[in-house]
């Protein structure tokens, strides 16, 4: 049956994919049979990510850039996946971007999606990735991630998009909030968004200086803080390598922007597909793609391993340990040490 | 392990910006613990079930109070039908005259509110409507 809903999404059946979309995000059994079968399919779409603050225009630019795509000779496919908070409190959420949407409705190249983050703290829902991975799949050459309204610290679209756009307003901070370590740091393209709004140049000009003081430093993630270096495929080359030549890094663009009527979105259109062409000349397109897999396959193995082991432990064990921990007779890390060697105290 | 929620689309066909209701019950529901899609005025018919398909809705809830529901609301129940969503269960709330309530009762609308109705009421018969 799921071979079935997957060769239908294959085929470009829309029920079948907002079908699937949903088992996704609930993290079905079923969901992840059709992920399996479909992920030969993937790899060919453009991520592109679209973070900043709340208010500062991220869904009335998606807008205007599904529109330029869709009137592109030939049109690109375009999905957007609108992520919105979910309540700490109910579960509930508000996904209110589609009002800014209004535009694509009735286009059966343009696919709408919204989703609750459910409790997720880095910008996107926890299923984010794999709802892409399936408009990749179902052959959308343009997949548009909205991010929750982030802060500083969701930067977690850095990771998943091939291209990440913050988008700034006017008005929003001087020029420390423009050095400090975040956000920004992720910005391949840099929109300054409302730009017919007063104070658009000191915004411009706090940026620029931000991105002139810049050492541009290659977009190797850390894992909890430390450098992990993504293991590289034996032929590619390092990135600025004792042997070879060093790759040429990316320079983040700054584009203004009026979302609301379009002023400026073409040319941000175009500097998105020099990012694309520059991530495939300098073969940062597979290496971002590998360090991304590499990550998750991680996350499935570190999940799989604390599951696994969790069955093979006892719930009187477990809460034993837990209250020799709570009553100082152990550290947390000798009773972690002595549950993985299997030693009783 | 699987983390299934409520989803419903709320919407306001038709030419009437009065959507002071529609964000009442939009904010209870997510109180209720249910994901909400707003799409916010002036929808066609079209729109919204185009907006429930890709949204993959258990429910849609309309407000219209225009006095054009005996056009509008057909309208959506067919597309929803015509799109392979059946399923979806079709809730509206505004101005709907008694009269007018056995014939969409008919054409397969599940709740049907006036002005003051409780929002707990609305929530309890989308949980009962969906099995939720």
């Amino acid at each position: 049956m799921n071979a079935s809903l997957s060769s239908k999404i294959l085929s470009g059946d829309r029920l079948a994919l907002t079908r699937l979309l949903t088992q996704v995000e609930n993290d079905t059994p079923e969901a992840r049979e059709a992920l399996d079968v479909l992920y030969p399919h993937t790899g060919r779409a453009h991520l592109i990510g679209i973070t900043g603050a709340p208010g500062t225009g991220k869904s009335s630019l998606v807008n205007q850039m599904a529109l330029l795509y869709r009137s592109a000779d030939p049109p690109r496919k375009v999905a957007i996946v609108a992520v919105d908070p979910s309540s700490p409190f109910t579960g509930g959420a508000v996904l209110g971007d589609r009002v800014r949407m209004r535009d694509l409705s009735g286009d059966p190249g343009v696919f709408v999606r919204s989703m609750a983050s459910r409790g997720s703290l880095g910008g996107l829902a926890r299923s984010t990735a794999a709802v892409a991975r399936v408009f990749d799949a179902a052959g959308f050459d343009v997949v548009l991630i909205e991010t929750v309204g982030a802060g500083q610290t969701e930067v977690d679209i850095a990771r998943l998009a091939h291209t990440t756009i913050v988008v700034e307003a006017p008005g929003l901070g001087d020029d420390i909030q423009a050095i400090k370590a975040g956000i920004l740091e992720i910005a391949d393209i840099i929109v300054v968004n409302k730009a017919d709004r007063p104070g658009v140049e000191n915004t411009e000009r706090a940026l620029r200086i931000m991105l002139d003081l810049a050492h541009p430093v290659a977009k190797v993630f850390l894992h909890h803080g430390q450098a992990t270096a993504p293991s590289l495929p034996p032929n590619a080359e390092p990135v600025g390598g004792e042997g070879g030549s060093p790759s040429p890094l990316w320079i983040p663009l700054l584009q203004r922007t009026v979302a609301i009527d379009g002023t400026g979105v073409p040319k941000l259109v175009g500097a998105i597909d020099r990012h694309a062409d520059f991530l495939h000349e300098t073969g940062d397109w597979a290496r971002v793609d590998r360090a991304r897999v590499e990550a998750e396959l991680e996350t499935l193995l570190r999940e799989m391993l604390v599951t696994r082991f969790r069955e093979g432990l006892s719930g009187e064990r477990y809460q034993d340990t837990l209250d020799q921990i709570a009553n100082r007779k152990l550290s947390p890390w000798e009773a972690a040490q002595n549950l993985l060697n299997g030693r009783k105290r | 392990m699987t983390d299934r929620r409520i989803r419903v689309l709320v919407a306001k066909p038709g030419l009437d910006g009065h959507d002071r209701g529609a964000k009442v019950v939009v904010r209870a529901l997510r109180d209720a613990g249910i994901e909400v899609i707003y799409t916010g005025l002036r929808q066609t018919p079209e729109m919204v079930a185009e907006a429930a398909l890709q949204e993959d809705v258990d429910v849609v809830g309309l407000s219209i109070l225009s006095g054009a529901h005996m056009a509008l609301v057909p309208r959506v129940l067919e597309l929803l039908k015509a799109n392979g969503q059946e399923q979806v269960r079709v809730f509206i709330g505004g101005i709907i005259p008694d009269e007018d309530v056995p014939r969409l009762r008919e054409l397969g609308v599940t709740g049907i509110y006036g002005p003051g109705a409780p929002t707990d009421d609305i929530i309890k018969d989308i949980r009962a409507a969906v099995g939720g």
